[in-house]
């Protein structure tokens, strides 16, 4: 079992994951909730390698990141909304 | 197949469907021929920014009476035009720059554009995400912004419920003596043909005095209230006017959707479409200049543009040469979304009663001929 020592929030929830865990994961982890669509469609992670932009999410206030290409850190906010 | 029609326009760019458009309007029957799709081509490829200018007196007329029609036009458009009303920021980095503020609004004052002086904090309060470093700008507020491609399609739309006829993907083999001859051996007879196929102008009528300009844009993804206004470097009249080298300006731009629309570059003889990463670079490094956190955003698309400029960076309105059933409405540079509906009220009033509403002599193709004759 990997240490989960990584403390952030996802919409406000805390999630613990271990080093090397991509935010797109750690959204996973904390509940069915990713993105929403323009038309209000649900959105996942698909790709898992920064091509279908399905998984943008606002990482530390910054719109429209790639959340599969970011590794969380101690601390960070991620919005799937 | 042999059809007489009053009109035939060459071109369902942003330009030959308003000159469709105002032909129709005015009961004339009228015939459009397009070889591609309605507004697929340097109107598909520009900002959409309705704008107005002051290179020249001449230009300073025809974009403020554009400004006004288009105004007029907005109720009328569809969503889909995205037409706003967001109005344009001149951003003044320096002092020397501020005083082109005061001039500019002097002289926009005399046509009956208002716009105001807005000093370094009021700038910041506007734009917040704009440097604190700049001096101020001007507000022109009846500036706007719309979708140029959908504007184009309503223009040809309703000039056919009006009558006029479109001939979509026909292409133009030839024009002129009062017949216009399409690819599949039909000729339409017209005692007035309007060539109004921007750059391609050329492909019928080699002389014309039009070049290709290529531009690039970049759209980012959505980043609702980024930006509120058209904002447009001060500087970027330098740059439009430097015709020997390549050059890049700060000119962004909001979209109704929240993306954000990011220009532009300028670039004489570079004929190939694709896309150029060292202008995209010097655009992006001069937007961050003015916008340092424009580096944030996510570009989603990159493309490129030919506009079809003049030597004096007027467009051609009016007759050619010899042939008197031959008119131009060509060669807007990177002001034919503004300028289309000014350039077909001039053309089709010119055409019908011989009086428009502002001068036409400083668009009328024969200023070239002239020049050429006693160079």
């Amino acid at each position: 079992m990997p240490d989960a020592s990584i403390s952030l929030l996802v919409n406000g929830a805390p999630v613990s994951v271990a080093p090397g865990t991509t935010v797109a994961a750690a959204i996973l982890m904390s509940g069915p909730r990713a993105r929403v669509s323009v038309t209000g469609e649900p959105r996942a992670p698909l790709c898992g390698m920064g091509i279908c932009f399905e998984c943008r999410a606002t990482i530390n206030g910054f719109a429209h990141k790639r959340s599969c290409q970011v590794l969380c850190e101690p601390g960070m906010d991620v919005r799937t909304a | 197949m042999s059809e007489d029609w009053d009109v035939v326009v060459a071109g369902a760019g942003i330009v030959g469907a308003a000159c469709a458009h105002e032909c129709a309007s005015r009961g004339l029957r009228t015939a459009i021929v397009e070889a591609g799709e309605i507004g697929g081509g340097a109107t598909a490829a520009g900002m959409g920014h309705i704008v107005v200018l002051d290179d020249s007196p001449a230009q300073l007329a025809l974009t403020s009476y554009s400004q006004g029609l288009w105004r007029e036009l907005s109720s009328r458009l569809p969503a889909g035009a995205e037409y706003e009303s967001c109005g344009t920021l001149w951003v003044a980095s320096d002092d020397e720059e501020m005083e082109e503020v005061h001039r500019k609004r002097a002289l926009y004052a005399t046509v009956g554009i208002a716009s105001e002086v807005l000093d370094s904090h009021a700038l910041a309060e506007a734009e917040p995400h704009l440097s604190p470093a700049l001096a101020g700008a001007l507000l022109v507020p009846s500036d706007g912004v719309l979708y140029p491609p959908c504007a184009a399609e309503y223009l040809v739309r309703d000039a056919v419920r009006l009558g006029a006829k479109l001939y979509s993907q026909f292409k133009v083999v030839s024009a002129g003596d009062g017949l216009v001859r399409l690819n599949d051996g039909t000729e339409l007879r017209a005692p007035r043909i309007i060539n109004a196929l921007g750059s391609e102008a050329v492909t019928l009528l080699p002389d014309l005095p039009i070049r290709k300009r290529k531009g690039h844009l970049v759209i980012t993804d959505r980043y609702p209230g980024f930006v509120h206004h058209q904002l447009v470097e001060l500087g970027y009249l330098k740059s439009a006017h430097s015709i020997a080298t390549d050059s890049v300006a700060f000119n962004i731009q909001p979209r109704k959707t929240g993306q954000v629309l990011l220009g532009s570059s300028r670039q004489f003889g570079a004929e190939d479409s694709t896309v150029d990463y060292s202008m995209v670079a010097a655009m992006i490094d001069r937007a961050r200049v003015f916008m340092p956190e424009i580096g944030t955003l996510s570009a989603i698309r990159i493309w490129t543009g030919f506009r079809a400029a003049t030597p004096d960076k007027l467009p051609l309105i009016g007759p050619w040469q010899d042939d008197p059933t031959l008119f131009l409405a060509a060669g807007h540079e990177g002001l034919g979304i503004t300028t289309s509906l000014g350039t077909a009220k001039v053309l089709v009033d010119y055409l019908v009663d011989g009086e428009t509403q502002i001068p036409i002599d400083p668009y009328l193709p024969a200023r070239f001929v002239r020049s050429e004759a006693h160079a």
